[in-house]
Protein backbone atom coordinates (compact mmCIF):
# COMPACT_ATOMS: atom_id res chain seq x y z
CA UNK A 1 0.00 0.00 0.00
CA UNK A 2 2.62 2.27 0.89
CA UNK A 3 5.57 1.43 -1.60
CA UNK A 4 7.31 4.39 -2.77
CA UNK A 5 7.99 5.46 -6.41
CA UNK A 6 10.27 3.65 -8.70
CA UNK A 7 10.67 7.32 -11.05
CA UNK A 8 11.15 10.38 -8.61
CA UNK A 9 9.51 13.84 -9.64
CA UNK A 10 6.47 16.20 -9.19
CA UNK A 11 4.24 13.77 -10.60
CA UNK A 12 5.12 10.51 -8.93
CA UNK A 13 5.65 12.20 -5.56
CA UNK A 14 1.76 13.38 -5.80
CA UNK A 15 -0.22 10.44 -3.69
CA UNK A 16 -1.98 8.45 -6.15
CA UNK A 17 -5.77 7.83 -5.72
CA UNK A 18 -6.18 4.04 -4.93
CA UNK A 19 -9.18 1.99 -6.70
CA UNK A 20 -12.17 1.94 -6.72
CA UNK A 21 -12.07 5.33 -6.36
CA UNK A 22 -15.16 5.79 -5.06
CA UNK A 23 -15.67 9.75 -5.05
CA UNK A 24 -15.51 9.70 -8.87
CA UNK A 25 -18.02 7.48 -9.65
CA UNK A 26 -21.76 8.71 -10.47
CA UNK A 27 -23.98 7.60 -7.07
CA UNK A 28 -26.45 4.37 -8.74
CA UNK A 29 -29.01 2.68 -6.86
CA UNK A 30 -27.34 0.02 -7.34
CA UNK A 31 -24.18 0.98 -5.37
CA UNK A 32 -25.97 3.37 -2.74
CA UNK A 33 -28.45 0.14 -1.92
CA UNK A 34 -25.22 -1.70 -1.30
CA UNK A 35 -23.67 0.68 0.96
CA UNK A 36 -27.00 1.55 2.80
CA UNK A 37 -26.98 -2.24 3.71
CA UNK A 38 -23.46 -1.90 5.26
CA UNK A 39 -24.75 1.16 7.10
CA UNK A 40 -28.30 0.29 8.33
CA UNK A 41 -26.22 -3.12 9.58
CA UNK A 42 -23.92 -0.60 11.64
CA UNK A 43 -27.46 1.28 12.78
CA UNK A 44 -29.25 -1.40 13.55
CA UNK A 45 -26.03 -2.47 15.49
CA UNK A 46 -26.57 0.25 17.69
CA UNK A 47 -30.22 -0.09 17.74
CA UNK A 48 -29.80 -3.89 19.29
CA UNK A 49 -27.91 -2.39 22.06
CA UNK A 50 -31.19 -0.16 22.77
CA UNK A 51 -33.12 -3.58 23.04
CA UNK A 52 -30.96 -4.69 25.56
CA UNK A 53 -30.57 -1.48 27.68
CA UNK A 54 -34.63 -1.51 26.99
CA UNK A 55 -35.42 -5.36 27.93
CA UNK A 56 -33.00 -4.68 31.08
CA UNK A 57 -34.81 -1.61 32.12
CA UNK A 58 -38.17 -3.41 32.19
CA UNK A 59 -36.48 -6.80 34.61
CA UNK A 60 -34.97 -4.25 36.85
CA UNK A 61 -38.35 -2.79 37.46
CA UNK A 62 -41.25 -0.17 36.82
CA UNK A 63 -39.16 3.24 37.36
CA UNK A 64 -36.36 2.37 35.60
CA UNK A 65 -38.58 0.80 32.74
CA UNK A 66 -40.73 4.15 32.73
CA UNK A 67 -37.27 6.36 32.56
CA UNK A 68 -36.42 4.32 29.35
CA UNK A 69 -39.89 5.26 27.84
CA UNK A 70 -40.05 8.37 28.61
CA UNK A 71 -36.55 8.90 26.53
CA UNK A 72 -38.22 6.45 23.64
CA UNK A 73 -41.37 9.43 23.65
CA UNK A 74 -39.22 12.27 23.61
CA UNK A 75 -38.83 14.38 20.79
CA UNK A 76 -35.39 13.16 20.36
CA UNK A 77 -36.41 9.60 20.91
CA UNK A 78 -38.81 9.42 18.27
CA UNK A 79 -36.42 10.87 15.66
CA UNK A 80 -33.94 8.25 16.61
CA UNK A 81 -36.60 5.30 16.85
CA UNK A 82 -38.46 6.47 13.17
CA UNK A 83 -34.89 5.90 11.67
CA UNK A 84 -33.90 2.82 13.90
CA UNK A 85 -37.76 1.73 12.20
CA UNK A 86 -36.36 2.88 8.56
CA UNK A 87 -33.32 1.20 8.76
CA UNK A 88 -34.43 -2.03 9.75
CA UNK A 89 -37.03 -2.23 6.80
CA UNK A 90 -34.26 -1.84 4.62
CA UNK A 91 -32.24 -4.10 6.44
CA UNK A 92 -34.26 -6.39 6.24
CA UNK A 93 -35.82 -6.08 2.61
CA UNK A 94 -32.13 -5.76 1.21
CA UNK A 95 -31.26 -9.00 3.33
CA UNK A 96 -34.39 -10.86 1.58
CA UNK A 97 -33.10 -9.51 -1.83
CA UNK A 98 -29.43 -11.13 -0.93
CA UNK A 99 -30.56 -14.36 0.12
CA UNK A 100 -32.76 -14.17 -3.29
CA UNK A 101 -29.40 -13.69 -5.17
CA UNK A 102 -27.75 -16.24 -3.32
CA UNK A 103 -29.32 -19.00 -5.08
CA UNK A 104 -28.46 -17.25 -8.40
CA UNK A 105 -31.44 -15.64 -9.41
CA UNK A 106 -32.40 -12.18 -10.53
CA UNK A 107 -28.69 -10.87 -11.52
CA UNK A 108 -30.24 -9.37 -14.98
CA UNK A 109 -29.89 -5.78 -14.80
CA UNK A 110 -33.63 -5.22 -15.27
CA UNK A 111 -33.96 -7.29 -12.00
CA UNK A 112 -31.44 -5.40 -9.82
CA UNK A 113 -33.31 -2.50 -10.92
CA UNK A 114 -37.04 -3.56 -10.38
CA UNK A 115 -35.99 -5.33 -6.69
CA UNK A 116 -33.64 -2.00 -5.44
CA UNK A 117 -36.65 0.17 -6.14
CA UNK A 118 -39.20 -2.80 -4.61
CA UNK A 119 -37.06 -2.82 -1.95
CA UNK A 120 -36.81 0.72 -1.48
CA UNK A 121 -40.94 1.30 -2.03
CA UNK A 122 -41.54 -1.83 0.57
CA UNK A 123 -39.06 -0.32 3.18
CA UNK A 124 -40.93 3.17 2.88
CA UNK A 125 -44.62 1.59 3.27
CA UNK A 126 -44.13 -0.70 5.59
CA UNK A 127 -41.73 1.96 7.56
CA UNK A 128 -45.19 4.43 7.33
CA UNK A 129 -47.47 1.51 8.18
CA UNK A 130 -46.46 0.59 11.48
CA UNK A 131 -45.75 4.14 12.84
CA UNK A 132 -49.52 4.44 11.19
CA UNK A 133 -50.90 1.27 12.95
CA UNK A 134 -48.77 2.27 16.17
CA UNK A 135 -50.00 5.93 16.89
CA UNK A 136 -53.23 4.50 16.38
CA UNK A 137 -53.19 2.02 18.83
CA UNK A 138 -51.25 4.35 21.07
CA UNK A 139 -54.09 6.39 21.44
CA UNK B 1 2.42 -32.11 -7.73
CA UNK B 2 -1.04 -30.50 -9.45
CA UNK B 3 0.67 -28.67 -12.34
CA UNK B 4 -2.56 -26.23 -12.27
CA UNK B 5 -1.95 -25.15 -9.12
CA UNK B 6 -0.23 -21.98 -8.51
CA UNK B 7 1.24 -22.64 -4.98
CA UNK B 8 4.77 -22.51 -4.58
CA UNK B 9 5.83 -25.73 -3.01
CA UNK B 10 6.69 -24.24 0.34
CA UNK B 11 3.35 -23.10 0.41
CA UNK B 12 1.39 -26.25 -0.21
CA UNK B 13 3.80 -27.74 2.78
CA UNK B 14 2.91 -25.22 5.06
CA UNK B 15 -0.34 -25.20 4.24
CA UNK B 16 -0.68 -21.76 5.65
CA UNK B 17 -2.66 -18.90 3.36
CA UNK B 18 -6.17 -18.44 4.00
CA UNK B 19 -7.84 -19.49 7.79
CA UNK B 20 -10.03 -21.27 5.91
CA UNK B 21 -13.49 -20.60 7.85
CA UNK B 22 -14.76 -17.69 5.28
CA UNK B 23 -17.18 -20.20 3.83
CA UNK B 24 -18.49 -21.17 7.11
CA UNK B 25 -18.76 -17.54 8.30
CA UNK B 26 -20.63 -16.49 5.15
CA UNK B 27 -22.68 -19.53 5.94
CA UNK B 28 -23.23 -18.93 9.43
CA UNK B 29 -24.35 -15.00 8.07
CA UNK B 30 -27.02 -16.62 6.01
CA UNK B 31 -28.33 -19.22 8.57
CA UNK B 32 -28.78 -16.38 10.90
CA UNK B 33 -30.15 -14.00 8.75
CA UNK B 34 -32.44 -16.13 7.76
CA UNK B 35 -33.77 -17.01 10.99
CA UNK B 36 -33.87 -12.75 12.00
CA UNK B 37 -37.06 -12.71 9.09
CA UNK B 38 -39.31 -14.34 10.88
CA UNK B 39 -38.39 -13.01 14.65
CA UNK B 40 -37.30 -9.80 14.19
CA UNK B 41 -40.83 -9.17 11.94
CA UNK B 42 -42.65 -11.02 15.00
CA UNK B 43 -40.95 -8.39 17.60
CA UNK B 44 -41.62 -5.40 15.53
CA UNK B 45 -44.99 -6.83 14.95
CA UNK B 46 -45.42 -7.06 19.11
CA UNK B 47 -44.26 -3.52 19.73
CA UNK B 48 -46.62 -1.82 17.61
CA UNK B 49 -49.48 -4.05 18.52
CA UNK B 50 -48.75 -3.32 22.09
CA UNK B 51 -48.21 0.73 21.62
CA UNK B 52 -49.44 2.70 24.58
CA UNK B 53 -49.13 -0.47 26.35
CA UNK B 54 -48.19 0.30 30.23
CA UNK B 55 -44.96 -1.64 32.18
CA UNK B 56 -47.72 -4.10 33.73
CA UNK B 57 -49.13 -5.49 29.96
CA UNK B 58 -45.35 -5.36 28.89
CA UNK B 59 -44.39 -7.29 31.54
CA UNK B 60 -47.43 -9.89 30.89
CA UNK B 61 -46.67 -10.08 27.66
CA UNK B 62 -42.64 -10.56 28.23
CA UNK B 63 -43.69 -13.35 30.56
CA UNK B 64 -45.58 -15.59 28.92
CA UNK B 65 -43.62 -18.66 27.58
CA UNK B 66 -43.68 -18.02 23.39
CA UNK B 67 -42.61 -14.27 24.68
CA UNK B 68 -39.53 -15.47 26.76
CA UNK B 69 -38.35 -18.37 24.14
CA UNK B 70 -38.91 -16.25 21.12
CA UNK B 71 -37.03 -13.11 22.94
CA UNK B 72 -33.91 -15.13 24.01
CA UNK B 73 -33.89 -16.87 20.20
CA UNK B 74 -33.99 -13.52 18.86
CA UNK B 75 -31.24 -12.31 21.24
CA UNK B 76 -28.88 -15.26 20.33
CA UNK B 77 -29.47 -14.75 16.65
CA UNK B 78 -29.38 -10.89 16.52
CA UNK B 79 -26.26 -10.94 18.58
CA UNK B 80 -24.50 -13.44 16.42
CA UNK B 81 -25.28 -11.86 13.35
CA UNK B 82 -24.39 -8.23 14.46
CA UNK B 83 -20.81 -9.98 15.34
CA UNK B 84 -20.38 -11.45 12.15
CA UNK B 85 -21.56 -8.33 10.19
CA UNK B 86 -19.83 -6.19 12.22
CA UNK B 87 -16.52 -8.36 11.89
CA UNK B 88 -16.32 -7.64 8.28
CA UNK B 89 -16.86 -4.10 8.39
CA UNK B 90 -14.01 -3.92 10.60
CA UNK B 91 -12.23 -5.89 8.09
CA UNK B 92 -12.75 -4.04 4.62
CA UNK B 93 -12.15 -0.86 6.40
CA UNK B 94 -9.66 -0.96 9.23
CA UNK B 95 -5.86 -2.39 8.08
CA UNK B 96 -3.94 -0.99 10.88
CA UNK B 97 -3.46 -3.13 13.83
CA UNK B 98 -6.47 -1.73 15.63
CA UNK B 99 -8.41 -4.24 13.31
CA UNK B 100 -7.82 -7.24 15.86
CA UNK B 101 -8.36 -5.25 19.02
CA UNK B 102 -11.75 -3.95 16.99
CA UNK B 103 -12.80 -7.38 16.46
CA UNK B 104 -12.04 -8.52 19.82
CA UNK B 105 -14.41 -5.49 21.57
CA UNK B 106 -16.94 -6.54 18.60
CA UNK B 107 -16.98 -10.26 19.92
CA UNK B 108 -16.76 -9.68 23.21
CA UNK B 109 -19.69 -6.81 23.36
CA UNK B 110 -21.73 -8.89 21.73
CA UNK B 111 -21.46 -12.06 23.89
CA UNK B 112 -22.06 -9.45 26.76
CA UNK B 113 -25.35 -8.18 25.33
CA UNK B 114 -26.73 -11.22 24.51
CA UNK B 115 -26.36 -12.48 27.91
CA UNK B 116 -27.21 -9.98 29.75
CA UNK B 117 -30.34 -9.35 27.38
CA UNK B 118 -31.23 -13.03 27.76
CA UNK B 119 -30.78 -12.38 31.89
CA UNK B 120 -33.38 -9.93 31.94
CA UNK B 121 -35.81 -11.63 29.86
CA UNK B 122 -35.37 -14.68 32.36
CA UNK B 123 -35.63 -12.64 34.98
CA UNK B 124 -38.90 -11.18 34.10
CA UNK B 125 -40.47 -14.54 33.15
CA UNK B 126 -39.14 -16.51 36.91
CA UNK B 127 -39.71 -13.34 39.03
CA UNK B 128 -42.37 -14.55 41.32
Amino acid sequence: MNRKPTTPGPLAERRRPLSPNIQIYRPQLTSVLSIVNRITGVVLSLGAVGLVVWVGAAAAGRRPFDAIQGAITSWGGQIVLFGCTFAFFLHLCGSIRHLVWDTVRGFELRSIYISGWAIVAASVVLTAAAWIVSSFLAR
Amino acid sequence: MDRRSRRSPLAAATGLGSAKDGAARWWAERVTAVALVPLTVWFATSIVAHSGNDYAAFVTWLRSPLTTSLMILLLIALFHHTALGLQVVIEDYVHSGAKFAAVIIVRFSCFALAIIGIVAILLIAFRA
